[in-house]
C-alpha cells in the first residue's frame, strides 16, 4: 500500500529501468555491439550483457545499447562502437566483459577514450 | 541479467483482429528457442494507431518499426534482427512516394506531425502492469494534487489550461468541475463516459485498452476537485478488451491503495465501478447515460437542471469523456501554461482523430489543435486511396457534417468546424472520394440516427423518419423539386426543436451536404441521375458499341436475359427489363459496359 508521495517515487525508481529501453532520443549515447556470427562466436553476447548490466549499475540513463551486424573487423571481435553525441564514433576491438565494463565506466560515463583498445576513431 | 532488448507487440483490438496474439506467442517461442529469454523481453502494449499496417512490432532500443507482421515474419525478425543484429528489411514501412524503406517510427509520415498527450503511453507500456505506468510518472499527478494542492487550485489549473470536453460538446472542463464543486451535497459522483458510439471512432477504446490507469488517475483528480467519493465508468459491452484491461487496472490500483480509502495517507477516499452499457448511441448523452446507470431507460431529460446540480441518484455529478480524463495528469504535472501553449486561441492541446474511409493510412492520430484537414488527410493519412479525387471529409460522426475540398485548409478547432456546419464530435473523420454519392452518405447517417433515436421527443422520433423518407424518395429517382425545400425546412425544424443533442445534430449531415453539394441533389431530382454512380435505381447501363467484341459473356451472365446480340456482333441492353444488378458490368473484360 502506498501511503505517501515518497513511496510512489520509490516504486517509480524501482521500475524506471523497465522503460529505459523504450525511450528514444537523438541526444543519447549510442553503444553498438557487433553481433554477427563472428562476433557471437567470439563472445559478443557476454560483452553486450556486461555493458547493459554496467549501465544499470552505474545508473546511466542517457545511453542505449544496440546490437549491430558485422563491422568487418572479424580478427578483432567482439567489437564495440561508442557514439557520443556530436563526436566522432570510437571503435574498440577484442572487448570481453571486463573491458566492456571498463569502457562504460571510463568512456561512456566520464568521456575518456581508452586509447590502447581503440581499433578506429 | 538486465533486459537489453524489447519487442513491443500491438495489442489493440485492431491488431489483435489481425492475429497479433499469435505473433506475440511466436516471438516468445522463438526467443526461447534462441535461449535469449533472460536478455530479450516480448510484451504486448496498447495501440500504436497505425491500424492500416497492423500488426505492428517495435524493437527497442534499436527503434525499428515493423509493419504487417505475421507468424512467418515474426520468426524472421527473431532470426535476423534479434539474433544477428540485422534489420529484417521485408517488413519495414515503405514510403509510397519515394519507395524508401523507413525503419524509425518518427520518420514515417503518419507519425511526423503527431503530438501524443492523451495517447502518451499507448504503444509504450504494458497496460496490464501498473508498475510500468508508475515508471512513466503515473499517479504522480494524483499524489501532487492530494498532498500539495487544494481542490480550488486544481480547478484553477484545469480552467487555465483551456481543456475542453473531448466527447463532442467541447464544454470547458474546468468550468464544469467548478459548477459541480459549488453544488452543495455530502455525496457527489464522477462519471467517465466511455460510451463511444460514433461510427468509425475508436480513440476512447484505444486509450482504455492501451493506458487504462491514465483514465483512473484523471477520474480520481476530478473527484478530489469536485468533492466526490465514488465514480462510474460507463463503457459499452462491445468493448470486451477495454473492460478486461480496466478491471485489471482497477484491481491493481486498489492493491496499491491508489483507489480506496485514505489515498496517499490523506482524508481523500475514492473508488470506481464499471457499468456496462448495452450499446445504445443515445447513452453517450449525459442525462440518458445517468438514467441508464440508475437502471432506467436510456432516455435524455430536459436540461437544466444539469448533472452538475442534479445528476446520478439526484446528486451532483461530473461527467467527462475518456480522452478528457487522459489529458488531466499531464496538465497537472506540466502546468496549465504548457497545455495552453499548444493549439489555437480557443481550442487548446491536442485531439485524437480516428481516420477512416477512402484514405491510404487508416488509423488513430493525435495532433495539435489548429492543424489543417489537408495535413491530416494528405500528410498523415497519405492521401486518397487509389489516387482518386477527394470529395469531402465527414467529421463528428452522425452528428457532424461533410466538409468539401474548398475548406481543406481550415485549421481544425471546435469553433471552425461548427462554423462549417460540422463539429468536432468525438473525433471521427471519414474521408470520401469521387465515387461517393453525397445524398447517399446523408441517407446513411440519417438511417443511423433513426435507428438510435430513443423516441422520446416527437421532433427526433418522427422528424428524422420523415427526413429519411424524403431522402429515400430522392435516391430512388422519385424526388420532386418541392422535396428539396421540404427537406431543408424539416431538417432545420428537427435541429431546432429536439430535446437532446442527438436530434439537435442528426440533421447536420443533410444540411451540410445540401449546402456544399446542392448540385448532386439537383442531379438526383431534376435529371434523375446519380453523378457518382451509387444510387442503384438511377443507374443506367449502356454498351459502348465501339468496344463491344460480341463475346456474349454479358448476355450469358444476365439473370433476366435482357442483353441481346449475336456472337461476334455488338450487343444491346434492353433497359426496360434491366434490374441494374451490375453483373454485366463486372463481367465485361473489354470495358464495353458503362453506367451512369
Amino acid at each position: 500500500m502506498i501511503k505517501s508521495l515518497e513511496e510512489l517515487k520509490q516504486i517509480r525508481e524501482k521500475y524506471k529501468d523497465t522503460l529505459q529501453n523504450r525511450e528514444t532520443n537523438e541526444d543519447k549515447v549510442k553503444i553498438l555491439v557487433g553481433m554477427a556470427t563472428c562476433g557471437i562466436a567470439a563472445g559478443a553476447r557476454n560483452t553486450i550483457n556486461a555493458i547493459v548490466e554496467e549501465i544499470r549499475n552505474e545508473h546511466i540513463d542517457n545511453a542505449v545499447v544496440v546490437q549491430t551486424g558485422c563491422m568487418g573487423f572479424c580478427y578483432a571481435e567482439p567489437t564495440v562502437e561508442v557514439r557520443m553525441p556530436n563526436k566522432e564514433p570510437v571503435l574498440y576491438g577484442k572487448v570481453d566483459s571486463e573491458k566492456a565494463k571498463e569502457i562504460v565506466k571510463r568512456h561512456v560515463k566520464n568521456g575518456e577514450v581508452i586509447k590502447e583498445w581503440v581499433l578506429r576513431g | 541479467m538486465p533486459i537489453r532488448m524489447e519487442l513491443l507487440v500491438c495489442g489493440g483490438t485492431g491488431c489483435q483482429a489481425s492475429n497479433s496474439n499469435r505473433v506475440l506467442d511466436v516471438l516468445k517461442e522463438e526467443i526461447k528457442k534462441a535461449n535469449l529469454q533472460s536478455e530479450v523481453n516480448v510484451l504486448m502494449t496498447g495501440c500504436f494507431g497505425f491500424c492500416e499496417k497492423g500488426p505492428i512490432v517495435k524493437v527497442m532500443p534499436d527503434n525499428v518499426f515493423y509493419v504487417e507482421v505475421d507468424e512467418d515474419a515474426a520468426r524472421k525478425i527473431v532470426a535476423e534482427h534479434v539474433v544477428k543484429g540485422r534489420v529484417y528489411q521485408e517488413k519495414l514501412y515503405v514510403e509510397p512516394d519515394t519507395h524508401e524503406k523507413l525503419s524509425e517510427q518518427s520518420k514515417i509520415p503518419f507519425y511526423k506531425k503527431q503530438l501524443r498527450i492523451a495517447l502518451r503511453n499507448c504503444g509504450k507500456i504494458d497496460p496490464e502492469n501498473i508498475n510500468e505506468y508508475i515508471a512513466a510518472d503515473g499517479y504522480m499527478a494524483l499524489g501532487k494534487v492530494l498532498t500539495e494542492m487544494t481542490p480550488e487550485e486544481v480547478i484553477d489549473v484545469v480552467k487555465r489550461s483551456g481543456l475542453r470536453g473531448r466527447g463532442g460538446g467541447g464544454f470547458p472542463t474546468g468550468v464544469k468541475w467548478e459548477a459541480t464543486r459549488k453544488s452543495k451535497s455530502d455525496i457527489k459522483y464522477v462519471i467517465c463516459n466511455a460510451d463511444e458510439g460514433d461510427p468509425g471512432a475508436f480513440m476512447d477504446r484505444s486509450i482504455l485498452e492501451g493506458d487504462p490507469h491514465s483514465v483512473l488517475e484523471g477520474m480520481a483528480i476530478a473527484a478530489y476537485a469536485i468533492g466526490a467519493q465514488f465514480g462510474y465508468i460507463y463503457v459499452r459491452a462491445e468493448y470486451p478488451l477495454a473492460i478486461h484491461r480496466l478491471r485489471i487496472a482497477i484491481n491493481q490500483a486498489r492493491e496499491l491503495g491508489l483507489l480506496g480509502k485514505n489515498i496517499f495517507g490523506t482524508d481523500f477516499s475514492f473508488d470506481v465501478e464499471i457499468k456496462i452499457g448495452a450499446g445504445a448511441f443515445i447513452c453517450g448523452e449525459e442525462t440518458a447515460l445517468i438514467n441508464s446507470i440508475e437502471g432506467g431507460r436510456g432516455e435524455p431529460t430536459v436540461k437544466p437542471p444539469y448533472p452538475a446540480q442534479v445528476g446520478l441518484w439526484k446528486k451532483p455529478t461530473n461527467i467527462n469523456n475518456v480522452e478528457t480524463f487522459a489529458n488531466i495528469a499531464p496538465i497537472i504535472l506540466n502546468g496549465a501554461d504548457w497545455f495552453a501553449s499548444i493549439g489555437t486561441e480557443k481550442s487548446k492541446g491536442t485531439k485524437v482523430f480516428a481516420l477512416a474511409g477512402k484514405v491510404n493510412n487508416v488509423g488513430l492520430v493525435e495532433v495539435p489543435m489548429g492543424i489543417t484537414l489537408r495535413e491530416i488527410i494528405y500528410d498523415l493519412g497519405g492521401g486518397i486511396k487509389g489516387g482518386k479525387k477527394f470529395k469531402a471529409v465527414q467529421t463528428g460522426g452522425p452528428s457532424g457534417g461533410c466538409i468539401p475540398a474548398e475548406h481543406l485548409d481550415t485549421p481544425i478547432d471546435y469553433d471552425n468546424l461548427t462554423a462549417l456546419g460540422s463539429m468536432m464530435g468525438s473525433g471521427g473523420m471519414i474521408v470520401m472520394d469521387e465515387d461517393d454519392c453525397m445524398v447517399n452518405i446523408a441517407k446513411f447517417y440519417l438511417e443511423f440516427s433513426c435507428d438510435e433515436s430513443c423516441g422520446r421527443c416527437t421532433a427526433c422520433r418522427i422528424g428524422n423518419k420523415r427526413l429519411l423518407e424524403i431522402l429515400n424518395k430522392i435516391t430512388e429517382g422519385k424526388g420532386e423539386m418541392e422535396d428539396l425545400e421540404m427537406l431543408k425546412e424539416l431538417a432545420e425544424t428537427v435541429r431546432d426543436s429536439s430535446l437532446c443533442g442527438l436530434g439537435q445534430t442528426s440533421p447536420n449531415p443533410v444540411l451540410s451536404t445540401m449546402k456544399f453539394f446542392y448540385d448532386e441533389y439537383l442531379a438526383h431530382v431534376r435529371d434523375k441521375e446519380c453523378p457518382a454512380g451509387v444510387c442503384k435505381e438511377l443507374l443506367k447501363y449502356y454498351i459502348i458499341p465501339e468496344k463491344c467484341v460480341g463475346c456474349t459473356a454479358c448476355a450469358r451472365v444476365c439473370p433476366v436475359n435482357v442483353i441481346h446480340g449475336e456472337p461476334k456482333k455488338v450487343h444491346v441492353i434492353d433497359r426496360d427489363g434491366c434490374i441494374k444488378c451490375g453483373q454485366c458490368y463486372n463481367t465485361c473484360r473489354f470495358g464495353a459496359i458503362t453506367r451512369k
